[in-house]
């Protein structure tokens, strides 16, 4: 099981998170086409190498968290607060 | 040699061993196949029935051929028994206890007289790919292939009947976890200890010491030296009869501690129970891999005859537990382990027959068999037969490189030393020692681990310039004789069938495992893997190297069931009413955590009693949100699907939450309790996952939004008073608001003293479709509010009422629960709730697909009532046209007691949703039963005269 390092609790295992996915930009809905607001749902780019991914701290301090993860390693070099990610 | 059977006279057990671990003074009695023998304290079961003269103890799994011992090791395949109603325990392994009852598996009627050891004379119709071949067509004969099968299959006798064992779990966090008690692993934990590290050392046998134990006089010195340094540093924490079972990422290492008749349950589990198993999981600093090297069987002509034994068994045999393993040996030796054993053999007094020195040339090319299928002659290279009863092979190692593999190292084949070594890619935190990481004198070894515990107590890392290394022996290249034999021993598979398979085709190693089955029985792989990879290699002309070795997945040793259960420790919650409920007969509901009540012995009579009198629930499980700020109006409109910029303080709200996919996620109430304060309800499922995605929203996307979100579900116990006097009770308990139908109206909330205790919210809202108030209590005084509103009521026929009832009461009035009546897929357009959704707001959750659900046509949630009112279909009934065609399905279904007939909810398709409508449903018994589509989800009350009362 991989540990998080999270900002506010230190290094935590996964499990007391919630894992959200790849960070993306919401759309703005007043003026995204079906297929980008669909995309935005639906399409992982799923790549092998460094991705920014969201992950909630659930079990602990309850900080959505901005992690850069390794998809190949597992290795997280940042996490921080997902303020406006 | 004689197999008897009954005797419990111990007629090979011989005069003590300098090393044995058996205690002479500690005799015990065991039965073994309904008999009686005896066993002292240390003996594992194969030790003890060895030394009374059993040799077999099993049959193959394909072919029934008789099998004995071949490693004396916990991953001997021919030794695995039931013991009592436990199936598959290792025998060669498993110690015994007293009354142990011993039983041997795959045979049948019995050991000796074995029915299906007639598959050894159709042997060549059970080769490669046997099982696809033959069981595949024609198809109608599957049922019948599938009787056959479970004859043959393998594995001991389960039993629905056993008691429950207690099972443990514990975490750990060691700074140093060192995996294998061998010389290397005690010398790590020793240099690691003395860095101060924490250290936890994990040993699979009973004690530490590794192959020292059955050593020479010299080896045993130095086994008390290391076991002494290891016993007296404090910061070293010894499991034995453990195995490290995976290591995952970041060094998070499984250790499965076995059943150990001495430890207890520590306080938790059934008083006096013993512990079955304990799963450690644990976060190590560092990971030192010392598991040293397994002696590898030799591939010939009769090599899984009882008789036929690696070194490593014989000494074992002869040095641990003081048995004799024959009485005339041949031994085929290629190193110093085989020397050994020559030299233990004769010192007990067998005749060493033949050495044949495989370093000269020397080779056997057939152990023959005598009377009951065990060795009777072996036939050397040279032509000559020798008589024995005893054949040991020494013809090398295989590197158990599973824990090396699960740290994404990929091991390199060394063609020099006939086995693979380290790959050099492990993570830093992971560090090699011993016999896996090289060759050298006990010493060399013992300082190279030194060095390696040592650096990983300080973290140097594994890759680090300078680290230590060891040298290479060159060692002879034996997999294979000059004849075919038994590669896999627990799955019987030959080297013949390998070479078949090859020829087939299936000639990389990852198709041929899963072809053959090879490696892929219960020692996956520790004993076969090389040899497997080498016959390959010699089908294909390849090398080793080039042909590669399958994936050591974890876990390295079979795990039960019960250490992966382990200990419940799923919390269970209750509301503050629950003595009250325990006390009058609540039939238990089982909803997520919460245990709530169903009902108290007649839900008929508790909707009746709502419907004409008053009725109060406990529904303090619903989840609940203290939500204040200036911002919460925008929070509110940005979750929910409706608008809520107006609501005036008072004033209470229901609002449904979708998802972005516009699918329905939540719903509950909301009301405006004061400036800037509002209080929200979810469902009770919904509780956590509402209020993630508020926090979701807040933290990511509207961080400048000024709202603090307080969960207070348990802060608060909650109570409906449902039914056309609630006014009335409630108004007994609480003088300070005025309840009148003008100064509380529907769809309102107020904060006040009910029976004594302030700081009560009440709402007017009715989900039983009834005049009802909601009251919201301070937890601490739940119990006494809902004893003080039965008290109160009990002239007004007050009777609390459970879940059943209430579910009743909502179907009636078609109230729909959400992940009941909805699900996955359900848009909120669908669910019928286009009156609710405002696409006129800017933006909220969910827009743009409820905007593009606009005139699509979803299956309709609609009210259903079958034509005869008797017949109530489950929920989950599917709605048919045609033979075939599922055109929707039954979501709620109840026999209501107020309209006595049964009534549903359900999705149907678009075209049959309009009321009148007639469809089709398919009961679970086949049965298709006429229902109408209702022109209302309510059944009861659709215009709400009731609850507006």
């Amino acid at each position: 099981m991989i540990r998080i390092p999270c900002p506010f609790c230190g290094p935590r295992n996964s499990n007391e998170f919630a894992y959200k996915g790849e960070s993306k930009r919401r759309p703005d809905p007043a003026t995204a086409t079906a297929e980008e607001w669909r995309a935005y749902l639906y399409d992982h780019d799923n790549p092998e190498g460094w991705v920014r991914e969201g992950w909630y701290h659930r079990a602990g301090c309850r900080r959505y968290l901005k992690v850069e993860r390794h998809t190949l390693t597992n290795e997280v070099r940042s996490a921080e607060p997902a303020v406006g990610a | 040699m004689t197999a008897t059977m009954k005797s419990g006279v111990a007629t090979r057990r011989l005069p003590p061993q300098e090393g044995e671990v058996i205690d002479r003074g500690a005799a015990l009695t065991f039965s073994w196949a309904g008999h009686s023998h005896r066993a002292y304290r240390g003996d594992t079961i194969v030790s003890a029935l060895l030394a009374a003269g059993v040799t077999v103890f099993s049959r193959g799994f394909k072919y029934h051929r008789p099998r004995g011992v071949l490693s004396a090791s916990s991953l001997d395949p021919g030794c695995l028994l039931q013991v009592g109603d436990e199936p598959n325990v290792r025998g060669a392994h498993r110690r015994v206890e007293p009354g142990m009852e011993v039983h041997p598996q795959n045979v049948w009627p019995s050991l000796r007289y074995d029915v299906k050891s007639a598959n050894q004379l159709v042997g060549r119709f059970l080769g490669a790919g046997f099982y696809y071949k033959t069981f595949m067509k024609p198809e109608r004969l599957w049922p019948a292939y599938e009787q056959v099968l479970k004859r043959f299959a393998t594995g001991g006798r389960v039993s629905a009947h056993s008691p429950h064992g207690y099972y443990d779990k514990r975490y750990a966090h060691p700074d140093v976890l060192v995996a294998g008690g061998g010389p290397a692993g005690m010398a790590a934990a020793v240099a690691a200890a003395d860095a101060g590290a924490g250290v936890l050392l994990v040993e699979e046998e009973y004690e530490l010491g590794g192959h020292l134990r059955w050593g020479d006089a010299t080896e045993r010195v130095a086994l008390a030296e290391l076991r002494a340094a290891v016993g007296a540093h404090p910061g070293i924490e010894v499991l034995t009869n453990s195995v490290v079972t995976g290591r995952y990422d970041d060094n998070w290492v499984a250790v499965l501690q076995r059943r150990h008749p001495d430890v207890t349950g520590g306080g938790f589990g059934p008083a006096g129970s013993r512990v079955q198993e304990r799963l450690v999981k644990a976060r190590a600093g560092a990971l030192v891999v010392a598991p040293g090297l397994v002696e590898r069987p030799y591939v010939f002509d009769g090599n899984d005859r009882p008789g036929v034994m690696l070194s490593t068994a014989a000494r074992r045999l002869v040095n641990l537990w003081a048995v004799k393993p024959g009485d005339r040996a041949v031994v085929f030796t290629a190193n110093a382990a085989g020397d050994a054993a020559v030299t233990d053999l004769q010192r007990v007094g067998v005749d060493v027959a033949r050495v044949v020195d495989a370093r000269r040339g020397g080779d056997v090319v057939s152990a023959i068999g005598g009377r009951n299928g065990a060795v009777a002659a072996v036939e050397l290279a040279d032509g000559t037969k020798v008589d024995c009863d005893l054949l040991v092979t020494a013809v090398g190692w295989t590197a158990p490189t599973s824990l090396l593999n699960m740290s994404g190292d990929k091991p390199l084949y060394e063609p020099r030393a006939a086995r693979f070594l380290p790959g050099g890619r492990l993570p830093d935190t992971v560090y090699v020692t011993g016999g896996i990481a090289g060759d050298g004198s006990l010493d060399e070894l013992v300082a190279h681990a030194r060095a390696i515990g040592a650096a990983a107590a300080a973290g140097e890392g594994s890759r680090a310039a300078g680290a230590p290394t060891l040298g290479v022996d060159a060692h002879p290249a034996l997999f294979k004789g000059r004849t075919h034999g038994m590669v896999d021993f627990s799955e019987d598979i030959s080297s013949k069938d390998l070479v078949a398979a090859a020829k087939e085709g299936y000639d990389s190693i990852e198709l041929m495992k899963r072809y053959t089955t090879v490696t892929m029985g219960p020692s996956q792989g520790k004993l076969e893997t090389v040899n497997a990879v080498a016959v390959l290699s010699e089908a294909t002309g390849r090398t080793i190297g080039e042909t590669g070795t399958t994936v050591w997945r974890p876990p390295y040793t079979p795990i039960s069931l019960g250490a992966h259960g382990g200990r419940i420790l799923e919390p269970v919650r209750y509301s503050p009413m629950q003595p009250w409920h325990e006390a009058h007969g609540a039939r238990p509901l089982i909803a997520g955590q919460w245990i709530r009540p169903d009902h108290y012995g007649n839900p008929e009579a508790e909707v009746r009693n709502v419907r004409h009198a008053v009725g109060i629930i406990d529904v303090t499980p619903l989840g609940k949100l203290d939500l204040r700020g200036p911002d919460v109006p925008k929070l509110l409109n940005l979750l929910y699907v409706n608008k809520w910029s107006k609501l005036a303080i008072g004033g209470v709200r229901y609002g449904v939450m979708c998802a972005e996919d516009g699918v329905v996620m939540d719903d509950g109430v909301t009301g405006h309790l004061d400036e800037d304060h509002y209080f929200m309800s979810t469902t009770t499922s919904g509780a956590a996952t509402v209020w993630e995605w508020m926090e979701n929203w807040l933290q990511t996307e509207r961080p400048d939004w000024q709202v603090h979100v307080t969960p207070v579900s348990t802060a608060f116990a909650s109570v409906n008073i449902a039914g056309p006097r609630s006014r009335e009770l409630l108004g007994r308990l609480c003088t300070d608001v005025e309840l009148g139908g003008e100064d509380f109206p529907y769809m309102n909330v107020r904060k006040g003293t009910i029976a004594g205790v302030p700081g009560c919210y009440m709402w007017r809202i009715g989900f039983t479709g009834e005049l009802s108030y909601e009251i919201h209590v301070p937890a601490s005084y739940g119990l006494h509010v809902w004893e003080s509103l039965l008290r109160a009521g009990e002239d007004l026929g007050v009777d609390a009422f459970g879940v059943e009832a209430q579910r009743v009461m909502r179907l009636e009035k078609g109230h729909f629960i959400v992940s009941q009546d909805t699900d996955g897929l359900t848009k909120a357009s669908g669910a019928g709730l286009d009156w609710l959704v405002k696409l006129d707001k800017d933006d909220f959750a969910g827009k743009p697909e409820l905007v593009w659900q606009q005139g699509e046509r979803y299956q309709r949630l609609v009210g259903l009532q079958p034509v005869d009112p008797s017949v109530v279909p489950p929920e989950s009934s599917l709605i048919v046209r045609g033979e075939s065609d599922i055109v929707g399905r039954i979501t709620s279904s109840r026999r209501s007691p107020t309209l006595g007939r049964a009534i549903c909810l359900g999705f149907v398709a678009p075209e049959l949703a309009s009321a009148g409508t007639t469809v089709t449903v398919l009961l679970p018994d086949k049965r298709r039963i006429p229902a109408r589509v209702m022109e209302h989800h309510a059944h009861f009350d659709p215009e709400g005269v009731r609850l507006r009362g």
